[in-house]
């Protein structure tokens, strides 16, 4: 339906032919963003509705108040893909978690996923790759943050953590204090929906349209001789271009479609996006607030670690 | 009545503040606004989630950003 109402805005009304170069970035323009901008906003009002009856603070009650037979990890990594999350939140959420009684591995497997897959980059990811390699994506995300998680908690590592963090009182709200009722509620969840979708819009709408100019001018398989399969230092590079780009840079993810679709192998570009969405500089500063620098290097070391795996898998495992 | 704006400085911090002082015109209340951007502070106040909107010393909200009317309430007007 949105791909006929493109066919036929560029078609009928701008008199273009969608073969031709400007008519197929145009359409590629048209068709993206509607798409797209609609995903988003269903993807941020369905977090948002679910976010208003589980806030962080009962979040934390769930994994402080029960042993989930060794699935801590990956339910708090479950948590960490559903919670929508702001950079600008993870020391007080760090804090919070810490002093709440969550184990620190199991805070760093919240910690770990939430950012690497959030509503925006899923919203943006289904938009253009679809929804297999999506799936893919969010799978890997949540993998990701249960197994370093697990592996960071194996290791005393509250050592490297600044001690004025274990000096803030206790709390133990558990978020149960909200009793609006829905009707109530959608106001609220509507507002945060355009908050979250008006921050990320423009960053979107810049990635799709220099996607669609690279859709209708750069040749299929252009880039194929750059990071070839079987060039092996591919995909260390692609995170290490990734990781100082800043989160906001979900816009790049049309970009990269576009990588794709002109011959950049599907492991390479997903494990740029993983580190470009979690992994950032700023992100790395404001964890050094209460992390010692040793520590804040093995967080990002073994991410950016586990992300260059994770390409390499899939570039063995997917076409 | 003293209100705090707790957050980094972030656009849901900077909204919050600013329907803050909306929803405090038109309630016609005296209030002093402090901005609360120290990371100890914020979590020693028990918030997890900026932003976060505390009167009076208890916090009101946190994690999202209400709009005006609900800030009314608050405020008890």
């Amino acid at each position: 339906m949105i791909h006929d109402f493109a066919t036929w805005f560029v078609r009928d009304v701008l008199g273009l032919s969608i073969e031709a170069r400007w008519g197929a970035a145009l359409h590629f323009f048209v068709y993206d963003t509607l798409k797209i901008m609609f995903l988003l906003a269903a993807m941020t009002l369905a977090m948002g509705t679910l976010n208003s009856y589980m806030p962080v603070e009962r979040v934390r009650a769930v994994l402080a108040g029960r042993r989930w037979f060794g699935l801590d990890h990956f339910v708090a990594a479950l948590f960490g893909a559903l919670t929508p999350f702001c950079s600008c939140s993870s020391i007080p959420l760090f804090i919070g978690f810490v002093r709440g009684g969550i184990p620190l591995g199991v805070t760093f497997s919240f910690l770990i996923t939430s950012p690497l897959v959030n509503e925006a980059a899923v919203a943006v990811f289904a938009g253009t790759f679809g929804w297999k390699v999506t799936g893919i994506y969010t799978g890997a995300g949540v993998a990701v943050g249960t197994l370093l998680g697990f592996v960071l908690g194996r290791f005393r590592l509250e050592r490297f953590v600044e001690p004025w963090v274990f000096e803030v009182p206790a709390s133990a709200t558990d978020g149960s204090g909200d009793r609006r009722s829905f009707r109530q509620r959608v106001p609220s969840i509507f507002n945060e929906a355009w908050l979250t979708a008006r921050k990320v819009a423009p960053y979107v709408a810049v990635g799709i349209a220099i996607g669609a100019a690279m859709h209708g001018f750069v040749p299929t398989g252009a880039f194929e001789g750059a990071l070839e399969r079987d060039n092996p230092l591919a995909v260390p590079m692609a995170v290490a271009v990734g990781v100082p780009l800043y989160a906001n840079a979900t816009g790049v993810i049309p970009i990269v479609e576009q990588l794709v679709a002109k011959g950049i192998p599907i492991g390479t570009a997903l494990a740029f996006m993983m580190a470009v969405v979690g992994l950032s500089i700023p992100e790395g500063l404001l964890l050094r607030r209460v992390l010692r620098p040793r520590l804040v290097a093995i967080y990002f070391g073994s991410v950016a670690l586990a992300i260059v795996a994770l390409g390499y898998l899939f570039n063995a495992l997917l076409e | 009545m003293k209100i705090q704006v707790l957050g980094p400085g972030c656009t849901n911090c900077t909204t919050l503040e600013a329907r803050t002082r909306t929803a405090l015109a038109a309630a016609g209340v005296e209030a002093s606004i402090e901005k609360v951007s120290d990371y100890a502070e914020i979590a020693r106040l028990g918030v997890m989630k900026t932003p976060g909107l505390v009167i009076d010393g208890r916090v009101v909200v946190s994690g999202r950003v209400p709009n005006v009317d609900e800030i009314r309430g608050f405020l008890g007007r």
